[in-house]
């Protein structure tokens, strides 16, 4: 909160240029939208988020928030429109029926129930059956062996561990395409949660607890990912970017980051795990073996003595 | 060491001198606070001020305090969300707009502290204490000086919030405080404590209305009115304080763990020493759950009342419409996980907790039904409540829509912390709570004052409101899907910008209708005798509030009326009965004013304060003023007195006088 006086009156100055060149470009896009909302709606928003899935899961997820919401216009719609209809047939000046004591009927309040238990079943149903089969915890239904990665929340930048790559990142994730992702989660900060919309559901990353998450991507391309839970000062900042590539180039990637000679020891980690903000990608050569495991355990072992010791080994790097 | 038992941790450097935004608030505080003093001062109201309206235990004054605390705070948390509606709009791609990330923190947390705390639940407790004992036919709460102590307490905590923003700053971790951010680790400064302190202080103030409500209804109600006769802004309100009795110790208790965690390093919900994070999450929701039903319920009393009035015929499906309220009571307890689908619960946990929810929507709905077709063949009076009414109607089922789809736990996982959260909450609480109270607010104005608000400036306040919703709102739940999450303070992608530019146009248009709304208070105050009610009835009303002048005189009702039905006071009108009985009138028996409750909760905003700040000696004259005061109380057993029947026969033609004149 101590902030200087010098920082805010330029930042508000800032503002004001800002606002005088946003101005007449505001108008026009306000002008555009109002027009043709629902041409702005599809031209900007199919580039991202859940409306432009890369993966399997994201693709359901979609399908599942269309087929829900038509589901529910049916009963939505016409329950709008009878507000306005009978809010417009029986105004004061209009000449229409008035019943002054009518206050019940046994078959609209049957429709009344009815009609939204329809809809919840048929919701529920789907609810049911969605919920199981895509549960992150559960492997989706595609062959082949899941590949491990390790997703780290730090104050305020995410570290990746590949360990059957050896390699790990911070705030990159390059994945191969068509190959299902294990992602096994933890956090060394406070709570976050791990979500890159056009590949899958997102998920709590938690303090000396590993969520887990299942993807895989359907395309190759770039995914925007971010932490979707607020964890402080940075949060806004910690973005990373997702590349889905081609298996081949995907093994090209990872045997250029094993050359970069940039081990991930004990130490480079406890530097790594210092607050920061709008870190750039790193890339990491090798990987300290079980550096998950200690992350995760050090919020976790009961013995005070021995937490202590393994915090110090965290801390110091010794 | 001396000087620290006596100042703690606090010392000038915790003031914000730096801070252009901050001291301009301060100054504007500081303003209207010597404004209000100087007034007081001048026209020598201090005595009048201390004996009618601090020691006061009339639960129509003490309401009147709550709406007036309730527009304050309100003004406050608008104007933040304004401003962070404004940052959003300038904040993407290089450019990170004006308001740095703790402050910007700082905003959004205290923009839902407010809203939820300090806005809706007193906006909530002081529609309940103006109309609730008017409409069972009541002289007063069961409690009323319980009543005078939850107002007192609710206005300290607000005091003390206020406070934050002068010395020290507040909580940076959004409204919910979720550890292990709220703890020392990673808010080593007093943010947290303020915030802990100020929403448990007005949590006691809760709670004990909550309990006071209940017992009024319990037990308090005329003769002749049964349960089923109640009117149904009773019933919402008697569910909405069973809710308030079971979920508001939750709320006490974990936020009392947080606090030893931070004051006296327990490690409830630590990272290290076996603290469980997601024990604070299951319970600060099994509290905020039924938080938003304890809103909402009374809300939708208050349209249960005003939609027959002005479609001049009974609610359609009395009975359904108690037994969905009912259901709505039941099942707010079993749906609080869907706030964490994503927190890696097994799917059956989930699937379960996604149907609960989406069953809640099925009473909701009937309810929605039953209003509509209490329109069907009526005659409605387009007057300013019925107008909220109808935006609500509207805005609440697309709200619901929303929610069902968030029910389902594999949507969730793409919608949940994004901006269509955010849009969907709001859709909800804007559409279904604000718009009801304010509904409420018109409707029994009159009752409160003795005059009408200007109709057509409340209709274009309205207009504003509802139509900057859907501009504000609409971009957000497009934002959502978008993959844009909420409580980010800048962008990169410029794609959003537009989006997040109709949402800031949307907040001005609201702005507009807030602005409105004060315009429409001066106007009706100048032109309150062209706008006053001299029948006491003036939307020929159903209900017992409209049998008594306007003002209500201060105990209510001369002869406590007997009911044969529902809407008693619409039979009596057309079988040609007069309003209220005849005949000789009795002593009535009130309670006597007392300052206890103001000086208890200043007792308790001190042991915060001090606590917050560390400052031992100051926190222990606190603590023992509390326990000195409530002893003092305790022994002072002129609690009560007669209103002679001359009196009352005095107060009644003076009523009836100013009618006619």
């Amino acid at each position: 909160m101590k902030l200087n006086v010098l920082v805010y009156l330029s930042n508000i100055k800032q503002l004001a240029i800002r606002m005088a060149s946003q101005l007449s470009k505001t108008k026009r896009t306000f002008v555009a939208l109002l027009t043709v909302t629902m041409a702005a709606f599809v031209l900007t928003g199919c580039q991202s988020g859940v409306l432009a899935p890369m993966g399997l899961v994201a693709n359901a997820e979609k399908k599942l928030l269309i087929a829900a919401l038509c589901v529910m216009l049916i009963v939505v719609v016409p329950t709008i429109i009878m507000s306005f209809a009978f809010a417009i047939m029986y105004r004061k000046n209009k000449k229409s029926t008035y019943a002054p004591d009518w206050a019940h009927n046994n078959w609209i309040e049957a429709v009344c129930w009815g009609i939204p238990c329809i809809i919840i079943v048929i919701l529920g149903i789907w609810a049911w059956n969605t919920t199981h089969r895509y549960d992150p915890y559960r492997q989706l239904d595609v062959g082949g062996k899941p590949m491990v990665i390790q997703a780290v929340s730090l104050r305020w930048k995410w570290l990746f561990i590949y360990p059957e790559q050896h390699i790990a990142t911070v705030n990159r994730l390059v994945i191969p395409v068509n190959r299902q992702i294990e992602f096994q989660i933890t956090s060394d900060a406070p709570m976050n949660a791990f979500f890159v919309p056009q590949l899958t559901s997102q998920i709590y990353a938690m303090a000396g607890m590993r969520t887990r998450l299942h993807a895989i991507a359907q395309k190759t391309g770039m995914m925007p990912g971010f932490s979707a839970n607020f964890s402080g000062t940075g949060f806004t900042d910690m973005n990373f970017k997702v590349y889905s590539v081609p298996v081949s180039v995907f093994h090209h990637w990872v045997a250029h980051v094993a050359s970069v000679q940039n081990p991930l020891t004990v130490s480079a980690y406890a530097q790594i795990a210092k607050p920061s903000t709008n870190v750039k990608p790193i890339m990491y050569s090798a990987v300290q073996p079980h550096l998950f495991n200690m992350i995760l355990n050090q919020f976790m072992l009961p013995h005070h003595n021995f937490y202590k010791r393994q915090a110090n080994k965290l801390v110091t790097g010794v | 060491m001396l000087e620290h038992l006596i100042l703690g941790n606090l010392s000038w450097s915790q003031v914000p001198m730096g801070n252009p935004i901050v001291m301009g608030a301060i100054g504007f505080m500081v303003l209207i606070a010597i404004a209000v003093l100087g007034s007081l001062t001048y026209f020598k109201a201090w005595g009048y001020f201390w004996r009618e309206w601090i020691c006061t235990v009339d639960h129509k004054k003490i309401g009147i305090m709550y709406v007036v605390l309730a527009f304050v705070m309100f003004f406050r948390a608008f104007v933040e969300a304004v401003m962070m509606r404004f940052q959003q709009a300038i904040a993407a791609g290089a450019h990170t707009g004006y308001l740095p990330p703790d402050h910007y923190d700082q905003f959004f947390t205290e923009h839902g502290v407010i809203m939820i705390f300090f806005m809706a639940m007193p906006f909530m407790f002081g529609l309940i204490n103006i109309a609730l004992p008017l409409k069972i036919g009541a002289r007063d709460v069961a409690f009323p000086y319980l009543n005078s102590f939850s107002l007192w307490m609710t206005v300290v905590a607000a005091m003390l919030l206020n406070v934050s923003l002068i010395i020290g700053d507040f909580a940076q971790t959004g409204w919910l405080a979720y550890p292990p951010l709220s703890e020392l680790t990673y808010s080593p400064g007093v943010g947290v404590d303020y915030y802990c302190w100020a929403v448990q202080i007005s949590g006691v103030g809760s709670l004990l209305s909550g309990i006071n409500f209940t017992a009024t209804i319990f037990r308090m109600r005329c003769p002749g009115m049964t349960f089923m006769k109640m009117p149904i802004f009773a019933w919402t309100v008697l569910c909405a304080m069973i809710l308030v009795i079971i979920a508001f110790p939750v709320l006490t208790v974990t936020l009392a763990l947080l606090m030893l965690d931070r004051t006296v390093g327990m490690h409830f919900f630590t990272q290290h020493f076996g603290g469980n994070v997601m024990m604070y999450v299951n319970l600060i929701w099994a509290w905020g759950h039924p938080e938003v039903y304890i809103l909402i319920l009374p809300a939708f009393g208050i349209y249960s009342e005003i939609v027959p009035t002005f479609c001049r015929k009974p609610l359609f499906g009395y009975n359904t419409m108690v037994y969905a309220t009912v259901c709505i009571t039941f099942l707010a307890f079993v749906v609080w996980l869907h706030h964490f689908f994503t927190m890696g619960a097994g799917a059956d946990v989930n699937a379960f907790f996604g149907i609960m929810t989406m069953i809640i929507a099925i009473p909701t709905g009937v309810k929605v039904f039953n209003w509509i077709f209490t329109m069907f063949r009526g005659r409605i009076t387009f007057t300013a409540p019925m107008i909220w009414t109808m935006g609500f109607l509207t805005t609440f089922v697309i709200g619901g829509m929303t929610g069902v789809l968030m029910a389902l736990p594999v949507a969730d996982f793409q919608t949940h912390n994004s901006l269509f959260l955010v849009a969907h909450f709001h859709n909800v609480i804007i559409g279904g709570v604000v718009f009801g109270y304010f509904a409420g607010l018109t409707y029994w104005w009159p009752k409160m004052f003795g005059f009408k608000l200007n109709d057509r400036i409340g209709k274009w306040s309205a207009y504003c409101w509802i139509g900057g919703f859907y501009v504000a709102f609409l971009p957000l739940y497009v934002l959502g899907l978008l993959g844009v999450t909420r409580r980010i303070s800048h962008y990169s992608n410029a794609a959003f910008q537009p989006y997040f530019i109709v949402a800031a146009i949307g907040a001005c248009i609201i702005a507009l209708g807030v602005a409105l709304q004060f315009y429409q208070l001066f106007y009706s105050i100048k032109h309150r005798e062209a706008l006053r009610d001299t029948t006491g009835d003036p939307w020929d009303g159903r209900t017992l509030e409209w049998t008594l002048p306007s003002p209500a005189p201060f105990y209510n009702f001369a002869h406590i009326p007997t009911v044969e039905s529902r809407d008693d006071f619409w039979r009596r009108k057309q079988e040609g009965l007069p309003s209220q009985q005849d005949g000789p009138y009795n002593d009535v028996h009130m309670p006597r004013n007392t300052p206890y409750g103001f000086l208890i909760a200043v007792a308790a905003g001190v042991l915060g304060f001090a606590t917050i700040w560390h400052m031992w000696l100051l926190a222990a004259i606190g603590f023992i003023g509390i326990f000195v005061l409530i002893i003092a109380k305790s022994l002072n057993l002129d609690v009560d007195y007669y209103v002679t029947a001359k009196e009352v026969a005095e107060t009644e033609a003076a009523c009836k006088k100013g009618a006619t004149a």
